[in-house]
């Protein structure tokens, strides 16, 4: 991959002299100068915003029918859990279990979108990748970009459910934006992983609706979390969303702040899953321009 | 302009570079195949010396013939100029905003149009929205493609591909431009027009690289000329020179073949 030492001139003082510079150079231990890379994507991030406005208006989202299925579509789902597992409990839910399993089906959209738009991102970026230079990490993060545009509708509609559900309204939800932003930091972290891979194995994206799948149901949106039982709490630890999602859940239904529990593995795997995601998709990113 | 002349500047300084790397021999590599091929000893990746120690540099304002068999790297080099595949030995350093007309045309996705395509290729070299938007102009103009260019690529044929890549590389207003085999691109008209542009172009104080195997084309158009053959430079010297030897080399005489814009 490019990673241009530039120093663009002021823009007033752009003449002759002031030409861009860039110099390519081996990569040490495989990975290209994180600094340099970082502001190359900060400048070009136009185009992931751009790409990913694109893919949704190829996706027709930008009729109102569109728009309509982008919120119809989580909620239908939801609907159709709420009535596999009422059936399964015996028609026996609390009240608030709409709205627990419509917010969880809701979070675990934006992640698993992300993971899903994401795994084909750079295999799709075919010839862009081959013909020009660019950090390709703009790719996976278009889709995260993507992802979250589809999640904020999302958002305005669990509004009125909550109300409506009586569930408790106050400064607790500021809770919302941090978990918004470690949802983020795990679907992206993901994402990149995800992408990097499908480039050495090309049949990951059929493999990964199955481990989505494992995800939703390891994860408590079709239950409560206090309602797992001892033997299966590890499992909460080992699912990437599974304690981002408790948290979610005692902030919203339970109107509380999360334990410190959820907050610290829920970190762990945000921060744990960007770098990882993202220090393995950047080592491997020169191989892509000779591998698709 | 300064009071040095163009020719005291470096545009591209390719120093002692080499360029490997690891493919794939499988066209579409799975996760299944590999878990059959376990214990097989089967080897499916072959490591790749497309570059061996070359140094070069291009004045700015030279137009730079690149001949050799295929396969000799000449692609691999203009990638590893472009920054698409950086060095694994040796530095290269670009003085300018560089346009690729590389040998598989312009646009990534099939699905957006031809419009979106140049508007997202524009972003990702690094451009503005806005100075996308302005580019845009001069780009669809040139490429004569009117209204198709809100259609989707899928239903553009090769030669309309052809000329709306080869519209955006030289319409970037780019400091460098590197065309890869890329000079006959749609119907005998349009053909006309992106010669002669290519000719205003390498008469523009403007560093040019181009791949060819239509040595007529490199003899008019270029200054210099590299000659590379099994990742080795071969040769570099004026265009006359090389092309001659390569020629003599080829074994076959300067006839219509050889000279003819392929």
């Amino acid at each position: 991959m490019s990673t241009p030492t530039e120093a663009p001139a002021p823009h007033h003082a752009r003449n002759e002299w002031a030409l861009e510079r860039h110099v390519y150079e081996p990569h040490l231990v495989g990975l290209p100068p994180v600094g340099q890379y970082l502001r190359e994507i900060w400048r070009r991030r136009e185009f992931a915003i751009e790409l990913s406005r694109m893919k949704l208006r190829a996706q027709s989202f930008d009729t109102v029918f569109g728009q309509l299925w982008l919120v119809l579509n989580p909620l239908l789902l939801a609907g159709v859990y709420f009535i596999l597992v009422d059936i399964v409990r015996g028609g026996q839910q609390p009240e608030d279990f709409f709205a627990h399993l419509v917010a969880g089906v809701f979070a675990y959209y934006f992640v698993s979108g992300a993971v899903r738009d994401g795994v084909k991102s750079v295999v799709r970026g075919g010839k862009l990748i081959l013909n020009s230079a660019f950090p390709r990490m703009l790719l996976p993060l278009s889709s995260l970009i993507l992802a979250f545009k589809r999640f904020l509708p999302t958002v305005l509609i669990y509004i009125p459910i909550h109300v409506a559900s009586g569930l408790p309204v106050g400064v607790h939800l500021l809770w919302v934006l941090p978990l918004v932003l470690l949802l983020t930091l795990i679907g992206g972290g993901l994402a990149m992983l995800v992408a990097a891979v499908q480039v050495y194995f090309r049949d990951l994206s059929s493999f990964l609706p199955y481990v989505l799948r494992v995800m939703l149901y390891s994860a408590p949106v079709l239950y409560f979390a206090a309602d797992v039982p001892d033997r299966y709490r590890l499992l909460l630890d080992l699912n990437p969303i599974g304690q981002a999602l408790t948290a979610w859940d005692a902030v919203l239904r339970l109107g509380e702040a999360p334990s410190l529990h959820s907050i610290a593995v829920a970190s762990a795997w945000g921060v744990g899953a960007t770098l990882v995601g993202g220090l393995f998709f950047m080592s491997r990113e020169r191989e892509f321009a000779v591998r698709l | 302009m300064s009071s040095l002349s163009a020719s005291d500047r470096v545009s591209i300084a390719v120093q002692d570079v080499s360029v490997t790397y690891r493919t794939s021999v499988e066209r579409r590599p799975t996760l299944r195949s590999t878990v059959k091929r376990l214990g097989r000893r089967q080897r499916v990746v072959r490591e790749i010396e497309a570059v061996k120690g070359v140094s070069f540099d291009v004045p700015q304002g030279t137009v730079l013939g690149v001949v050799g068999a295929n396969g000799a790297g000449k692609s691999t080099l203009m990638r590893t100029i472009a920054g698409i595949l950086p060095p694994t030995e040796g530095r290269v350093e670009v003085q300018g905003r560089v346009s690729t007309l590389l040998a598989l045309g312009v646009g990534f996705n099939r699905k957006l149009t031809g419009r979106e395509n140049v508007i997202l290729g524009g972003l990702a070299a690094g451009l503005t929205r806005a100075e996308m938007e302005h580019k845009y102009e001069e780009i669809s103009a040139f490429a004569e493609l009117d209204d198709r260019m809100d259609l989707p690529m899928r239903t553009y044929s090769s030669g309309m591909y052809g000329r709306l890549a080869f519209s955006v590389a030289v319409n970037m207003d780019p400091d460098i431009l590197l065309i890869d085999e890329a000079l006959s691109v749609g119907d005998a008209r349009f053909r006309r027009k992106s010669t002669r542009k290519m000719r205003q172009l390498c008469g523009q104080d403007r560093t040019v690289v181009l791949v060819s195997h239509a040595l007529g084309t490199i003899k008019q158009l270029c200054d210099q000329v590299i000659w590379l053959e099994h990742g080795e430079l071969r040769m570099w010297a004026d265009a006359d020179s090389v092309v001659d030897a390569y020629t003599d080399f080829l074994d076959v005489s300067q006839d219509a073949v050889t000279l003819e814009d392929v």
